[in-house]
């Protein structure tokens, strides 16, 4: 990402030490087995032969991928991108980090601007006419969150009717109108606890990940209720029919669910909040 | 109509100690209104069942010991803004001169087509113009924004300067035409450079408008001042901080919008001393007060041209 | 364009919430951009330090911004105010110091003369502006709010971040729900700000020709 490269030199040149922690520090052991080889004319070959990635992900979304003061996203979707960098032979300082925002998820894709998009991003058919995903790698569902006193809420059929904050555009959102309940919208997930307080929604509803995370970061003033009601399988967003690529990547995340960097990597992140699920199965269609 | 004394009578002993009277009572109830949101916001709230901390405790603001934030905010959030804001400056200043221009061009096929994209232009919501660009010129998000407040700002210091051209005596052109100049000579030569040092502050009032509107960049995720603080780092430090990152946030665009408009003026007061213009009367001080004045200006000439044929 | 035809119903409903928000936050604006302008021309000080403030405040500041106050922080300033009304509360107050500025300099553009006639007349500080000062001033000023109302109309947009669903959330909604035709989408949405925004347009250019041929 130039602008952040931008602002690391600017940084150093200013000599703020805070940034050393996060140059250096925790880049990976490069893997003792030889370089992967791909066929010539793949994408594989190409990103290695460059030795450099750009890797959309979501920049506001804890547990899945943040942006801290670092500079450098966190979460469990940067730790799955970070392994498919890996086995394309590709280091830690080679990956380009893009934030993407619902709104230019598959333009990035397809333009080329990003290799792969890993961003708490939800296959469905609709996507897949202009983009093709990989995975899906783990499965989230819509879930609500209410304040921690509220009892009258258990459900999703106690949304009926009521108000309820979620992001524009999204597809929580569409499925609580679906639902019946008004959806109050607006543009990060962050704005909604205000309205939550003030009474102004009974209950915030989009994927259960999200509002562990949200729920985690504001001890003991609001819970996660009720089961999640919907399926929400996170895939990895590439361009439509590259195949092989396609099956690169699947090939990769079953190999880190067998050999438990799939768990490690959970653990270090989302993990802290939510239990460990098995992986579910790669669709490959 | 400059000094308003004219509207009222010099007071006297009487109407001054009212006035004082008056003034006092306004200033202490301004003070109350601002401590009483002091307090209000201050106070402890309960919520889902805890009691949350007031605005101004501690624990929301304990983050701002750490530079590390500070560099943040500073090299990717200000930093942001300002890369944004300058390059579309620049570039909205060139389209501006281009359209101006144009529209002014004495070919109607040029004029007409013109006008019909400014007023396209001016009439399209920023927002919607960084998508629209963003999606359909692939340009990534930093020259989506980029391009979005140049094309926006363009049109309207475009009509400024256009503006600035109409408002110059007649005199200029003609003593340029009568020296030999071809039209687009005179027009460049003699009275662009006019009109562009009279229109100076209120280009310098468009650019605070530029500036300000970077923030809207948030729409296909460009990392500037706004996004930084409210989104990235409200999400990573949890939303409790929302409300410290918000007055941080607030006064930061300040202090750039305000430095902006300072200069915006020393512009203004030094174009006003070198170069006043040859009807004499002076530029107002204030930028969009200018804009108005030499709108009116304009119009009046170009009434003035209209009935003279 | 088969998607805008599907979804006219919805583009309706935005553009009505628009509309709403247009027309009654300009209102609120235009009043409460007088009563600043008005301030900022009194014969008491503190009225017209306050008035300066605000106007600095709030012109230096983004418009996201003060949505951001009025629909997050008021609600702890005790504020219940329905998110709709909250967008529109924020739209006037970030206008307003613009319509102030344009009354401002319309009244300065009244000439001096008018102002001594006026007190000549007797009339004092409220009668003078009232009523020879202000109708001379408007009708100086109506070209240069009608650009501040289209710059308004944009700035609707921007309220879609804040709970208010109005025509460019439901071009957003529409766009990630026909990833395919995201262009006519968005083109759809076009229209009706242009719709709005150049009639106004041609009004103020027509209202600017007319009204200084007259004075």
């Amino acid at each position: 990402m130039k602008r952040m490269r931008i602002a690391l030199v600017a940084a150093a040149a200013a000599a703020t030490l805070a940034l050393a922690g996060c140059t250096g520090g925790d880049a990976p052991v490069e893997s003792a087995e030889p370089a992967p080889t791909f066929e010539a004319g793949t994408t594989m070959a190409r990103l290695q032969e460059a030795g450099k990635v750009t890797i959309g992900t979501k920049f506001d979304q804890p547990l899945f991928g943040l942006v801290g003061p670092s500079g450098d996203p966190e979460g469990f979707d940067v730790e799955i991108a970070k392994i498919i960098a890996d086995e394309l032979g590709i280091p830690e300082d080679g990956i380009t980090w893009t934030e993407t925002v619902s709104a230019n998820r598959e333009p990035f894709i397809e333009s080329g601007q990003v290799d792969f998009v890993v961003a708490t991003y939800t296959i469905n058919d609709k996507r897949k006419e202009v983009i093709s995903f990989a995975g899906p790698y783990y499965l989230a569902g819509q879930s609500i969150l209410v304040l921690a006193d509220n009892d009258d809420i258990k459900s999703e059929d106690d949304l009926v009717g009521e108000k309820v904050c979620s992001v524009t555009g999204s597809t929580p959102a569409a499925n609580l109108a679906e639902l019946g309940a008004v959806p109050v919208l607006t543009d990060t997930y962050t704005n909604c606890l205000e309205p939550l307080r003030a009474g102004e929604v009974v209950a915030v509803s989009t994927d259960n990940v999200i509002l562990a995370g949200l729920a985690a970061q504001n001890e003991g003033e609001f819970k996660v209720v009720g089961e999640p009601f919907t399926e929400e399988p996170y895939g990895i967003g590439l361009k439509l029919d590259d195949t092989d690529f396609r099956m690169f990547i699947n090939d990769v995340l079953e190999k880190a669910y067998e050999d438990g960097r799939y768990e490690e990597a959970w653990n270090k992140t989302a993990g802290t909040v939510l239990p460990f699920v098995d992986p579910p199965a790669v669709d490959r269609y | 109509m400059t000094g308003a004394s004219v509207l009222f009578d010099a007071p006297g002993p009487k109407a001054r100690r009212r006035s004082l009277i008056f003034s006092i009572i306004a200033g202490v109830l301004v003070v109350a209104a601002l401590g009483w949101m002091f307090l209000t916001l201050n106070a402890p709230k309960e919520s889902g069942g805890i009691t949350l901390p007031g605005m101004f405790d501690a624990s929301r603001w304990d983050i701002y010991a750490d530079p590390e934030i500070w560099s943040f905010i500073i090299f990717q959030g200000v930093w942001g803004t300002l890369r944004a804001a300058i390059v579309a400056a620049v570039l909205a200043i060139i389209i501006g001169v281009l359209f101006s221009l144009l529209r002014s061009a004495e070919t109607a096929w040029i004029r007409i087509p013109t006008a019909v994209v400014i007023e396209f232009f001016r009439g399209m919501p920023v927002l919607l113009m960084m998508l629209f660009i963003l999606l359909v010129g692939s340009t990534g998000q930093y020259w989506a924004v980029v391009w979005a407040l140049a094309v926006y700002n363009g049109a309207l210091i475009g009509e400024a300067l256009r503006a600035g051209l109409v408002s110059l005596p007649r005199g200029q052109r003609e003593a340029g035409l009568s020296l030999g100049m071809r039209p687009l000579q005179s027009k460049m030569l003699v009275e662009f450079p006019q009109a562009f040092r009279q229109m100076l502050p209120i280009i310098v009032a468009q650019l605070v408008v530029l500036l300000k509107d970077t923030s809207l960049g948030y729409i296909v995720g460009y990392q500037e001042l706004l996004r930084v603080t409210l989104n990235n780092l409200s999400s990573f430090y949890g939303n409790r901080y929302l409300f410290s990152l918000f007055v941080i946030t607030w006064l930061l665009y300040l202090a750039m919008n305000l430095s902006l408009s300072w200069f915006a003026r020393w512009l203004a007061r030094r174009g006003d001393r070198r170069l006043r213009p040859a009807k004499g009367g002076p530029l107002p001080e204030d930028p969009s007060q200018a804009i108005l004045v030499a709108q009116a200006n304009a119009a009046a000439r170009q009434s003035e041209d209209n009935s003279s044929r | 364009m088969d998607v805008v035809i599907e979804n006219l119903p919805r583009y309706l409903e935005g553009f009505t919430v628009t509309v709403l928000l247009l027309v009654v936050s300009g209102l609120a604006a235009l009043v409460l951009g007088t009563i600043v302008a008005a301030m900022r021309i009194s014969p008491v000080g503190t009225l017209r330090g306050v008035a300066t403030v605000y106007t600095e405040i709030i012109r230096n500041t983004p418009l996201t911004l003060v949505l951001f106050f009025c629909a997050l922080i008021l609600p702890y300033l005790g504020s219940r105010l329905p998110y709709t009304v909250a967008a529109t509360v924020a739209l006037a107050v970030y206008t307003s110091p613009f319509v102030a500025e344009a009354l401002r300099s319309g009244i300065n553009g009244v000439p001096v003369g008018q102002a001594e006639a006026a007190r000549s007349l007797g009339f004092g500080f409220g009668q003078s502006v009232t009523l020879v000062i202000f109708p001379q001033a408007f009708r100086m000023t109506i070209p240069p709010l009608i650009n501040v109302f289209i710059a308004l109309t944009k700035n609707t947009s921007v309220a879609g971040g804040f709970f208010v669903v109005e025509l460019f959330t439901v071009g957003k909604e529409l766009a990630n729900a026909n990833g395919d035709a995201v262009i006519a989408v968005l083109l759809g949405v076009a229209t009706f700000y242009l719709l709005i925004t150049v009639p106004l347009g041609l009004l103020a250019a027509q209202l600017e020709r007319k009204w200084v041929v007259q004075r």
